[in-house]
């Protein structure tokens, strides 16, 4: 599970809306209330148009991130190199959609329907996590992506699950108690190949050298560019900027690349005795936007599969709502 | 949206975790019918075994009270002090009780 900068705007135009709007001023005290006092709200609170929308935005664009995510790992199903391998990808893949079920029931409580997410999704109006449009063009790929991808997105997601909307962090807890799973398996498969021959060992190391990059942009652009961290901090949705969380991520990630045997990609990668803390190099944040923008390696790719499964799927759907029509009206006769 | 109508129904999920204890909301889902509520629910929600029974509900079953009742529905129970065992001063001498 993925998520990265959340607060992406979706394609095309956002009104901005009125923070406080004067005419609620008893329900928007008593929101900021709850906020404030770290309470949760529930599908039926009021609850500003704002925040509303920000949460379908993220939201959804998690749940998108959940089910784009399965396409490149799904990619290696065939291609695991055994039947353990196969069974612990294929679980991993299953949980991304689980993930992304949960995630669409918790925006549709704010009263969006799936169908609508879905079609945003489709038509490429709703962003996902960008680091799914780069691919995965070997097996070791599928371990960098359970160790750093999954990596960071748990960096990301423990915070959510105090988000102030209720469904969403309960969603949250669910998703992170399954996550853990997906990174521990990732650098165990890549501990397996580091113990191989020097050709496993380069695949490993060519594979965390092109993902680096893109996992720490996942975290979403510096907290000086972040278009809506303030009001989301504010409404208690986001709890840790981008940047920390970033920071947090390479801390915890040098010492397992150590333990691995592989180098991070970055000359400027230091201790730094003052703060305590890695120092890193610059990220392209250029390369960021232009694959968050659509121009990615596989966006093109990503999102035709997508589309292609779904309309692939309509006939599955239309069939199966048809057969239940005919039971219940085989059943209603019966009765009469 | 135009399609929203051929949306599969609504429910929410319950399951039992354990032999001896509630079922539990625990999410939902959009399925056809009760039998494939069912094997959606056993898919998404108990993939760990986080489950021995599962209920499926369609959501347009639950009534709900309203958010604005809350204070006329709960709280006159709050300043009822006396149905909790707390509020009786027993000597210690008496022991658990």
């Amino acid at each position: 599970m993925y998520t990265q900068a959340l607060d992406l705007p979706d394609g095309g135009v956002t009104k901005p809306v009125a923070l406080a709007d004067t005419t609620q001023a008893g329900p928007q005290a008593r929101f900021d209330a709850t906020v404030d006092s770290d309470g949760r709200i529930e599908p039926q609170d009021w609850m500003p148009e704002a925040y509303r929308k920000t949460l379908v935005r993220q939201i959804s664009q998690h749940a998108h991130s959940e089910i784009v995510g399965m396409l490149p790992e799904g990619n290696w199903i065939s291609r695991a190199p055994s039947l353990k391998r196969k069974a612990i990808l294929i679980a991993k893949v299953q949980d991304e959609g689980g993930h992304g079920l949960y995630l669409y029931s918790a925006a549709e409580t704010l009263g969006t329907s799936r169908d609508e997410m879905l079609d945003a999704l489709h038509s490429g109006r709703a962003k996902y996590s960008s680091i799914f449009n780069y691919p995965t063009l070997n097996w070791a790929d599928v371990g960098v992506i359970g160790w750093l991808v999954d990596g960071a997105a748990i960096m990301n997601q423990i915070p959510l699950c105090r988000c102030s909307y209720g469904p969403y962090a309960r969603a949250m807890i669910r998703i992170c108690k399954e996550e853990s799973f997906h990174q521990r398996q990732g650098y165990e498969a890549l501990l397996t190949m580091m113990q191989g021959s020097a050709a496993q060992r380069a695949m490993v190391q060519d594979a965390v050298n092109r993902w680096w990059w893109p996992v720490l942009a996942m975290f979403g652009p510096p907290d000086a560019d972040s278009l809506h961290s303030g009001q989301s901090m504010r409404w208690g949705i986001k709890r840790i900027s981008n940047d920390d969380l970033r920071q947090r991520f390479v801390d915890a990630t040098v010492p397992q690349a150590k333990v691995l045997g592989v180098t991070l990609p970055d000359p400027d990668l230091t201790w730094n005795e003052e703060r305590q803390h890695y120092d890193y190099g610059a990220i392209d944040w250029d390369e960021f936007w232009a694959t968050v923008n659509g121009n990615g390696p596989c966006n093109r790719e990503r999102l035709a599969t997508r589309v292609k499964a779904h309309n692939d799927g309509q006939w599955v759907r239309d069939a199966a709502l048809a057969h239940a029509e005919k039971q219940r009206h085989r059943a209603m006769k019966e009765a009469a | 949206m135009s399609n929203t109508q051929k949306e599969w129904p609504l429910w929410e999920v319950f399951i039992r975790s354990k032999q001896g204890l509630e079922h539990k909301h625990c999410g939902s889902l959009h399925a056809v019918d009760a039998a494939q509520a069912l094997q959606m629910a056993r898919d998404v929600y108990t993939r760990r075994q986080e489950g021995v029974s599962i209920w499926v509900v369609p959501s347009s079953a639950i009534t709900a009270s309203a958010p604005d009742d809350k204070g006329e529905l709960f709280d006159p129970a709050g300043d009822k002090i006396y149905r909790h065992p707390t509020f009786y001063r027993i000597p210690d001498e008496v022991g658990h009780m």
